[in-house]
């Protein structure tokens, strides 16, 4: 007899970061709707934002499974305070002129397609099943945020200086992402996770193809904030936070 | 007397039209038409537009300039002519007898 094989667990606070990430990638950028250039973008980055939402509802759900205290998605989402949180603070950043919008969903959605592309052989069957469906919208966002950079980059001298100066603002911000802690390494060894700095180099390369061709100059890498795994966020987070926990916490289970 | 604000380049992207392919083997049907700065960028746009729900395999974009259409003046010498002429149907023909394979 041999013992049954088991399948390592995967720790509740990986999905649940991962949902994080999306969930306020989404919450940020749906803060263009209604008020894009063009009604056209506006509806493309609607879109973005509702994909970016699915992933983060699947995410936050299994990681309230694997807990197995009973908090569902909603619960996550709408009930946890400022440093329960645990996204990078690259996403929770005001969006600024488009070109930092741009750019951040560019570096973000960058690391997302890689990410989800190798969570797609995850020994999680749940994870790497929605994994698999994430990493074509992602391909999707990256394709967007990248043909805005390219035309914004080579585009007039106004539109070059903006988005270089949207690209050097939020590149120190990327290093957190491909930063692991404790937990990425666990969920890496297991089998579970990726660890995120196996990730960079691919990510250095594509963003620096993209930069390029948007006659950009790829930023020297210094300054690394991070502690956004850990719960630490900027102040940009709390006004955030507010409004989308608002109507819930006002009207705790309401429903359309 | 001033005239009719002067439209802003900046927020006149050009008119394209816009062709989906429901599924293979079908041909390209029009779907509608949106704004756009260029091809690249109306591929994206028709694709949020005009296939969210499933609609298409296949996307054409076709700067509306580029089309070239009949005009509304034109309808008679045109299309009337076709109107009265029964004989341009297969159906107005009876069949001979013994006819197969027809």
């Amino acid at each position: 007899m041999t013992a049954p094989r088991t399948t390592p667990a995967t720790a509740p606070a990986y999905p649940l970061r991962l949902g994080d990430d999306a969930l306020i990638a989404a919450q940020r950028l749906l803060q263009w709707c209604a008020r894009a250039p063009q009604l056209e973008e506006d509806v493309a980055l609607a879109n973005i934002c509702l994909d970016l939402l699915g992933q983060a509802r699947a995410l936050l759900t299994h990681a309230g499974e694997l807990e197995g205290r009973g908090r569902d998605e909603d619960t996550l989402a709408f009930l946890r305070t400022e440093q329960e949180f645990t996204h990078v603070q690259l996403v929770e950043l005001d969006n600024g002129d488009f070109a930092v919008s741009m750019a951040k969903l560019l570096f973000f959605t960058t690391y997302q397609e890689l990410l989800y592309g190798r969570l797609a052989a995850s020994t999680d069957p749940a994870l790497a099943a929605l994994a698999a469906k994430a990493v074509k919208e992602s391909a999707y966002h990256t394709g967007h945020a990248a043909a805005w950079t390219v035309r914004l980059g080579d585009g007039t001298e106004e539109s070059h200086h903006r988005m270089q100066h949207a690209v050097d603002t939020i590149w120190p911000y990327t290093h957190a992402l491909f930063t692991p802690d404790a937990l990425d390494r666990a969920a890496a060894a297991n089998g579970t996770g990726i660890d995120p700095a196996t990730l960079r180099p691919l990510w250095h390369e594509r963003i620096t193809r993209t930069l390029k061709e948007a006659t950009l100059t790829v930023p020297d890498d210094g300054w690394a904030p991070g502690g956004g795994r850990q719960g630490i966020h900027t102040e940009a987070f709390g006004y955030l936070l507010t409004e989308m926990q608002a109507l819930h916490r006002a009207h705790p289970g309401a429903r359309w | 007397m001033t005239g009719p604000p002067a439209p802003d380049a900046r927020r006149d992207w050009p008119l394209w039209e816009v062709f989906v392919r429901a599924r293979r083997g079908l041909a390209h049907t029009h779907a509608g038409s949106l704004h756009a700065p260029d091809a690249h960028l109306a591929l994206h746009h028709a694709r949020d537009l005009y296939t969210r729900r499933g609609e298409g395999v296949s996307l054409w974009v076709v700067p509306a300039a580029a089309i070239t259409a009949t005009s509304p003046d034109e309808k008679d010498p045109f299309f009337d002519p076709a109107a009265d002429k029964p004989y341009r149907h297969p159906a107005f023909f009876a069949l001979p007898e013994g006819a197969e394979h027809l």
